[in-house]
């Protein structure tokens, strides 16, 4: 971290701290008692098996879902607290699974992104923010098909240009690689650091994919059974021991090129 | 006349501008306006057409409103299927009324006027909208089967409910009601038209006000959250103002089912945008077009006195099983 970045995190505060964070769906208590503290800018990964509570503690973080005990503060906001259209300019969220039921096109939603500065009169700085978040994510040819004609991945990378172009302090990506083909994975995390490094912004993306996490975060949180198992850069996750205990499944590491890489497969 | 039209803007309206559409469907609605207005006056315009502006006007409010409060609905509830008269808004308007007429005795009502009584039916309307839908719509998740058979159950309910009341009640109160139950744009009541127009026209300028919001909460209540706009306030909001123009629209005429479905679905279809600065216009100049060309055409080209509303109501049932059936293909492919 570089000596202006590292001051702007302490005058702005933290990227995302969780105090306590807890979310019971009924009996089943699904996020359990969760404190976080990720500094300002970075990529951070949420992995843990299915249901571990990622999505869930991500959604909360993203206010898009209320807790039920517990305190949630993004770039140094109350998220419970402060105002919607405040918060949207420091905060972005995208969700998996986006259905539209209306027709749109790529530009169209991307648009969307700028919502929360221009109020839905886009400026000529605003369509600029658009067309680069466009060219940044592969989409300048397919920028006015609309998004019922694209596939899956293509849609997905619609989405998270729309979060892009929101420009905000602190990104959080449910699954963005959902759909996407190799070549587009990698160029998809090379954005999220390029942004993080070079922008400052705190990214968290949950992934699945362990090796993904491992090349790409500079931090790293194990979820399992709705608690934080773990936090730590990835050569302090990386240990088979502690990935074992996390997934419940033997898994081997490896040192390739200088990457940790893990291996599963029976 | 629908039918006739509606091919004819599309096809070369690939390459139109949203405002160009707008301006088309404006310029259709002036003339049926205007042939309303103008048509076999015998040469007694100065005596007839001041006659017919009062029922004109009613079927424009009517049209207006119910176009309107159906495009917000569809946005806030995200699925362009269901509809404030699916759900069973009508009916409890009608039960309202029903209702109130059960309570003060139509002697009663016949000394008051039918403006007051509005007033407070619609009060009574928002707030029972409010505390039914609401916990149904404002946690932004639901399954749409699942809200179709809760608009079947509510809108059956409320039609026993109220028919078991007038079963109750005494036969000339009953003669009252009788107006109320079948819609009818021959029998507009009249004399509500200056007070629903005055209630249509604040409704409006709040909805043009937000015209932007409702934009982004048509993208659903994760995403419009996500961009600043708080989506519980904003459903509660327009949950409000769709139960208010539903009062309006069912004061006037009665219960129409599948209008609203049919003029929403012609504006989505030609507007060629999502903005709802276009699609709300071009729905609510879609339904005068309807309305008032559907009467035109029944009263002074055909010359039959067959309700419109039978006609209307054939058209948009036919276009909500049409959607139905491309739903269940699209999900099955």
């Amino acid at each position: 971290m570089t000596a202006t970045a590292e001051t702007s995190a302490r005058t702005r505060g933290h990227g995302v701290r969780a105090e306590g964070v807890t979310k019971r769906y009924g009996r089943s208590l699904v996020v359990d008692d969760v404190h976080l503290d990720l500094p300002l800018g970075g990529v951070t990964a949420l992995i843990g098996p299915n249901g571990a509570g990622k999505s869930t503690l991500l959604s909360i973080v993203g206010r898009l879902l209320g807790a039920d005990a517990g305190r949630v503060s993004v770039a140094g906001l109350d998220v419970a607290t402060t105002r919607g259209d405040e918060l949207a300019k420091r905060l972005a969220v995208l969700r998996q699974d986006n259905h539209l039921d209306i027709r749109l096109t790529v530009r169209d939603l991307v648009t969307f992104g700028r919502y929360p500065h221009s109020k839905g009169r886009p400026t000529a700085e605003d369509l600029e923010h658009v067309e680069r978040a466009l060219a940044y994510l592969d989409l300048t040819e397919l920028a006015d098909r609309f998004l019922d004609q694209l596939s899956g991945g293509q849609r997905q990378r619609a989405f998270v240009a729309m979060v892009l172009c929101q420009d905000t302090d602190v990104i959080l990506l449910d699954e963005p690689l959902n759909n996407l083909d190799l070549r587009h994975a990698v160029a998809m995390m090379g954005r999220l650091r390029d942004a993080a490094r070079e922008l400052g912004r705190t990214v968290v993306v949950v992934v699945h994919d362990l090796n993904v996490a491992s090349c790409y975060a500079d931090t790293i949180v194990a979820m399992r059974d709705g608690k934080v198992a773990a936090c730590g850069t990835p050569a302090e996750i990386m240990r088979p021991d502690l990935l074992e205990e996390i997934y419940g499944l033997p898994v081997r590491v490896h040192e390739l090129d200088g990457q940790l890489i893990a291996t599963y497969y029976g | 006349m629908l039918r006739e039209t509606a091919p004819a803007e599309t096809r070369p309206g690939r390459r139109l501008t949203p405002r160009a559409r707008l301006g088309i469907a404006a310029v259709l609605a002036v003339a049926v306006v205007a042939g309303f207005l103008l048509a076999d006056t015998h040469g007694y315009a100065s005596f007839v057409v001041p006659l017919r502006v009062r029922r004109l006007v009613a079927l424009v409010l009517v049209g207006w409103a119910i176009a309107m409060s159906t495009v917000l609905f569809q946005t806030v509830t995200g699925n362009r299927i269901l509809t404030p008269a699916l759900m069973g808004f009508d009916a409890l308007y009608v039960l309202l009324q029903t209702v109130v007429v059960f309570v003060f005795s139509a002697s009663l009502l016949t000394g008051t006027d039918t403006r007051v009584q509005f007033l407070v039916e619609t009060l009574l309307m928002v707030g029972f909208a409010l505390t039914l839908f609401r916990r149904l719509f404002a946690s932004g998740r639901y399954e749409l089967h699942v809200l179709i058979l809760v608009g079947m159950v509510f809108a059956t309910l409320f039609r026993s409910i109220a028919g078991l009341l007038q079963r109750l009640i005494d036969p000339s109160e009953f003669q009252i009601l009788q107006n109320l139950m079948f819609a009818s744009f021959t029998t507009v009541d009249e004399d509500l038209v200056w007070l629903t127009a005055a209630v249509v026209a604040v409704v409006s300028v709040l909805v043009i006000r937000r015209l932007r919001v409702y934009d982004v909460l048509a993208l659903g209540a994760g995403p419009a959250t996500n961009l600043g706009v708080d989506h519980r306030r904003e459903t509660t909001r327009v949950l409000t103002l769709v139960a208010v123009l539903v009062s309006v629209s069912t004061a006037l005429v009665g219960p129409v089912t599948f209008f609203g479905l049919l003029v929403a679905h012609l504006a989505y279809h030609l507007a060629g945008t999502h903005r709802h600065a276009v699609v709300l216009p071009l729905a609510g100049l879609s339904a005068v077009i309807c309305l008032v060309g559907g009467q035109f055409v029944l009263e002074r080209l055909l010359e039959v006195t067959t309700t419109l509303s039978v006609v209307i109501e054939l058209i948009g049932g036919l276009t909500f099983i049409a959607l139905l059936i491309h739903r269940a293909r699209r999900n099955l492919a």
